[in-house]
């Protein structure tokens, strides 16, 4: 048994959603949990530079908990970058495509950052601390690029941008059963934590960033970790008060099918730098409506205007095969699109995909297949996204 | 990990028992705890032969696609049909339940490696 495309059976990696590895000539860096993952059986895998949990024991089992019970995530390898200073909120607004002056402290934005010409750089989320005071969250691979054009935009601005990320550890907790694993442990009250809120509380004893947010469809919290090197303290307490909730740790394995299923963009696959937020659907991100300029506003302002290129769909396959990235799509024969993301979906039973199609198909009518690997699997097109949880 | 001693091995991760001419192969649980969960397998047709070292099928985890090479010569005989409806039988039960084909052997495998020596190479890959 080898493995089909570099010779080696035992090495997941070239189907690991999102980024590539890092060069493996740098030896990957440790979370201050990975002594934890060690105990705990994860297999590990190089991540964006990071060594990070991909699995405990089996993948879909982590899935279900997240959908049933809850499961808890290292994702310390997300970058925080802290704007601070009496023109934080001006500087975010030029900086950034959405309206961050108006949010309100102790609430948080999805957004984006984009290059000039519409170009998505990362998607961040963005968290008011204080009048003059945000954390933006970035992708791990993306922390470079999105800390140096922070503080090149923010120059001229009354503002310092400091690239936090090495302070921090984050844990997320995720799954219908959150709340009641986390109250107990929290001087928070969390009813009065709405969701994309995040408050300066206390979890297990130790000061924390308690926010209302997640990757994978289900209510839950992140919880971001200062100084870093207290996460285990409370990734030991969440284990210990969850575990009989059925909460389990939770790896990158399943946390991909989770956001996949939940009709998620990732960066790197639904998102990148030849593509707008409007490409991506999520043209409700850019508030071109807000006052002052913001980089990139022509270049948007012209893609929200014309009529997209391409458009983001799910498919569902009738068969068995895995759907994977990057495979084209065809309708009645013809090559119209092509996967974005692709895995079997725990949830529905069957594979799924994200693709981008040329933008004026007609999903109505025709026979959707995807080529993988020479075979065309019959797919039916359906709305994003694939799961919606019962609120 | 468990590693039967009845068995033979190839390097490539199957495992092969041979009794009176037919061959009966799977992958070990050292591969399918490696690939993760498994999701989905292709196994040659009854009638198909197999040649040894060569391509024989696949198999796909949630985050991998990896082809299933034959340890041995001959004709596929049995297939294991369990498998399309549960193919998690190979991660819970790679010795058993989860074998893959049977195939009426046309030369004895060469090269097989003792439960001993596969158990040094899966060592040397941690």
């Amino acid at each position: 048994m080898t493995e089909g495309e570099d010779g080696n059976a035992l090495r997941t990696t070239p189907i690991l959603s999102g980024v590539p590895m890092s060069d493996s000539a740098t030896a990957p860096r440790l979370t201050a949990l990975h002594k934890t993952h060690e105990e705990a059986g994860a297999t590990l895998v190089d991540f964006a530079g990071w060594l990070m949990p991909l699995r405990y024991s089996s993948e879909t089992a982590e899935h279900t908990a997240v959908r049933e019970a809850a499961g808890l995530f290292d994702l310390s390898h997300m970058g925080e970058i802290r704007l601070t200073g009496p023109q934080a909120a001006e500087a975010l607004d030029h900086a950034l495509v959405g309206f961050l002056s108006k949010v309100k402290v102790g609430r948080a934005r999805y957004t984006m950052i984009t290059a000039e010409d519409g170009g998505v750089l990362d998607d961040l989320i963005v968290y008011r601390l204080g009048e003059q005071e945000y954390l933006v969250v970035a992708n791990a691979a993306n922390v470079p690029v999105v800390a140096s054009a922070l503080a090149e935009r923010a120059s001229g601005f009354d503002v310092e941008v400091a690239d936090e990320s090495a302070d921090y550890s984050l844990i997320a907790i995720q799954g219908p059963r959150a709340v009641e694993i986390l109250a107990p442990l929290t001087d928070a009250d969390l009813d009065d934590i709405r969701y994309y809120a995040g408050y300066e509380h206390t979890v297990a004893g130790v000061p924390v960033l308690l926010a209302r947010t997640g990757y994978t469809g289900e209510d839950g919290f992140e919880i971001f970790v200062r100084p870093a090197d207290r996460a285990p303290e409370v990734w030991a307490a969440l284990m210990a008060e969850g575990a009989p909730h059925g909460l389990v740790p939770a790896g990158l394995s399943s946390r991909d099918t989770l956001r996949m299923e939940a009709g998620m963009p990732l960066y790197g696959q639904e998102l990148n730098a030849g593509l707008t937020p409007f490409d991506a659907g999520l043209g409700r991100v850019v508030k071109l409506d807000k006052p002052g300029d913001f980089v990139g506003r022509a270049a948007l302002e012209e893609a929200s205007r014309t009529a997209r290129e391409r458009r983001l769909i799910g498919l569902v396959s009738r068969g068995r095969r895995p759907l994977r990235k990057g495979q084209d799509v065809l309708r009645d024969g013809t090559v119209i699109g092509v996967t974005s993301s692709g895995a079997p979906s725990p949830t529905l039973g069957r594979p799924i995909a994200m693709a981008y199609v040329d933008g004026d198909l007609d999903t109505a009518t025709g026979t959707f297949t995807v080529d993988v690997r020479g075979r065309g699997e019959e797919v039916d097109v359906v709305e994003l996204p694939f799961y919606k949880r019962q609120s | 990990m468990s590693v039967p001693t009845e068995l033979g091995y190839t390097a490539k991760h199957e495992w092969i028992a041979v009794r009176d001419g037919i061959a009966t192969v799977g992958i070990t649980a050292y591969a399918a705890e490696s690939l993760g969960d498994i999701v989905f397998v292709e196994t040659p047709s009854v009638g198909d032969d197999v040649t040894a070292g060569e391509t024989a099928g696949e198999v796909e985890s949630t985050k991998s696609v990896s082809d299933i090479y034959s340890p041995v010569t001959g004709e596929v005989v049995e297939v294991n049909e369990a498998l399309e409806d549960a193919p998690e039988t190979i991660n819970s039960d790679p010795f058993e339940g989860g074998w893959l084909f049977r195939v009426r052997v046309s030369e004895e495998p060469a090269d097989l490696l003792s439960a001993e020596e596969y158990t040094k190479l899966t060592e040397g890959e941690n």
